[in-house]
């Protein structure tokens, strides 16, 4: 079994972590916490439960988070690396079915999708505002600039082989980083697949404006 | 008149601390060469008002005092483009200086390897 790490961005989830570490560490030991600048004891949970932290003393967003744990990842020869939320949204039972295609190796990227449903209501409790007005035009417009058709294109939820996770980079350090995986994968010819992930919507998650923060960040990084 | 006097007295000093700022290697050539050509035409303007007005026409615009005004919003809006190139790169450098201090902060750490709960 190839060498799998977990990185864990986390901000100020210390009601979370404990368990979402503990869950994880069912399938996998090899768990990285990014503690993104916590006010709280997220750090200190995530130690508690078995996890490896590193800390950025600032909060930096979580584009820069998964970087920080992606490159750490890299560095101490991990050949799968998981992207997984560290605010309970995610399931951990499901990563073993995600990483599947990049140990047959069919893929080079493996994204979780909240709407390949294949039977089982993928977006639990997802505001159908959101599924409607947000995530379609969203999509939409996914697949005019990157030419990737997916079901789902803001997933937090990705597999990477040691592969793409070296050539993808992720320069954008906030909430861009779900579109800029995207965007890499299409430049860089990544074999990529989706698999149903089943999201447990806690919050709303990123909204309309949200949206537009997002499209600027992106505009920004082919402008400048 | 008095105010074209204090305003060339007032271009000259900055010109000097242009010059000052240059030799301290506060500023670069190419930020000299900008900043004293800015002094300039901006002394030649108090001085002659009437040039503002000969170039409005040559350009195409009615008053020279509009000219003055369109090319310093120009002028205020590349700088504002180059301020923001700037600060979006300080944002990603600070990003990488948290990032190696997270990954050294965990490397001085006492290693326990992930240990499971018991």
């Amino acid at each position: 079994m190839p060498k799998v790490m977990v990185i864990i961005p986390a901000f100020n989830e210390e009601n979370e972590i404990f368990n979402v570490v503990l869950d994880v560490s069912k399938y996998f030991s090899n768990i990285v916490v990014i503690d993104d600048g916590s006010t709280d004891k997220t750090g200190e949970k995530a130690k508690q439960a078995g996890a490896r932290v590193l800390s950025h003393i600032i909060n930096r967003g979580q584009g820069a988070a998964l970087l920080t744990g992606t490159l750490y990842a890299i560095e101490r020869g991990a050949e799968i690396i998981v992207h997984f939320d560290g605010d309970g949204q995610h399931t951990a039972s499901e990563i073993p079915k995600l990483i599947e295609p990049i140990l047959k190796n069919e893929a080079d990227v493996v994204l979780g999708s909240r709407f390949l449903t294949q039977g089982i209501r993928g977006a639990l409790g997802i505001p159908w505002s959101k599924k409607y007005f947000i995530l379609l035009p969203a999509r939409i417009f996914t697949c005019f600039t990157t030419g990737l058709k997916l079901t789902d294109i803001h997933n937090g939820l990705r597999a990477l082989n040691r592969k793409a996770a070296e050539l993808i980079q992720i320069t954008h350090d906030r909430m861009a980083h779900n579109s800029e995986v995207l965007s890499e994968i299409k430049k860089k010819n990544l074999r990529y697949k989706e698999v149903p992930v089943t999201i447990y919507y806690k919050k709303y998650g990123q909204g309309f404006f949200d949206g537009i923060k997002i499209f600027l960040e992106l505009l920004k990084g082919k402008i400048l | 008149m008095i105010i074209k006097i204090i305003l060339l007295l007032f271009f000259i000093f900055a010109l000097s601390r242009v010059v000052i700022k240059y030799k301290d290697r506060n500023i670069n050539l190419g930020e000299l060469i900008f900043w004293v050509l800015f002094w300039i035409i901006a002394g030649i303007i108090v001085i002659l008002p009437e040039a503002t007005s000969f170039i409005a026409q040559k350009v195409g615009i009615g008053r020279g005092a509009d000219l003055v005004i369109y090319a310093s919003i120009v002028l205020l809006f590349y700088m504002i483009f180059r301020m923001f190139v700037r600060f979006e790169k300080m944002e990603k450098n600070i990003t990488k200086i948290v990032r190696e201090i997270a990954v050294r902060g965990e490397s001085s750490e006492p290693k326990t390897e992930n240990r499971k709960q018991t």
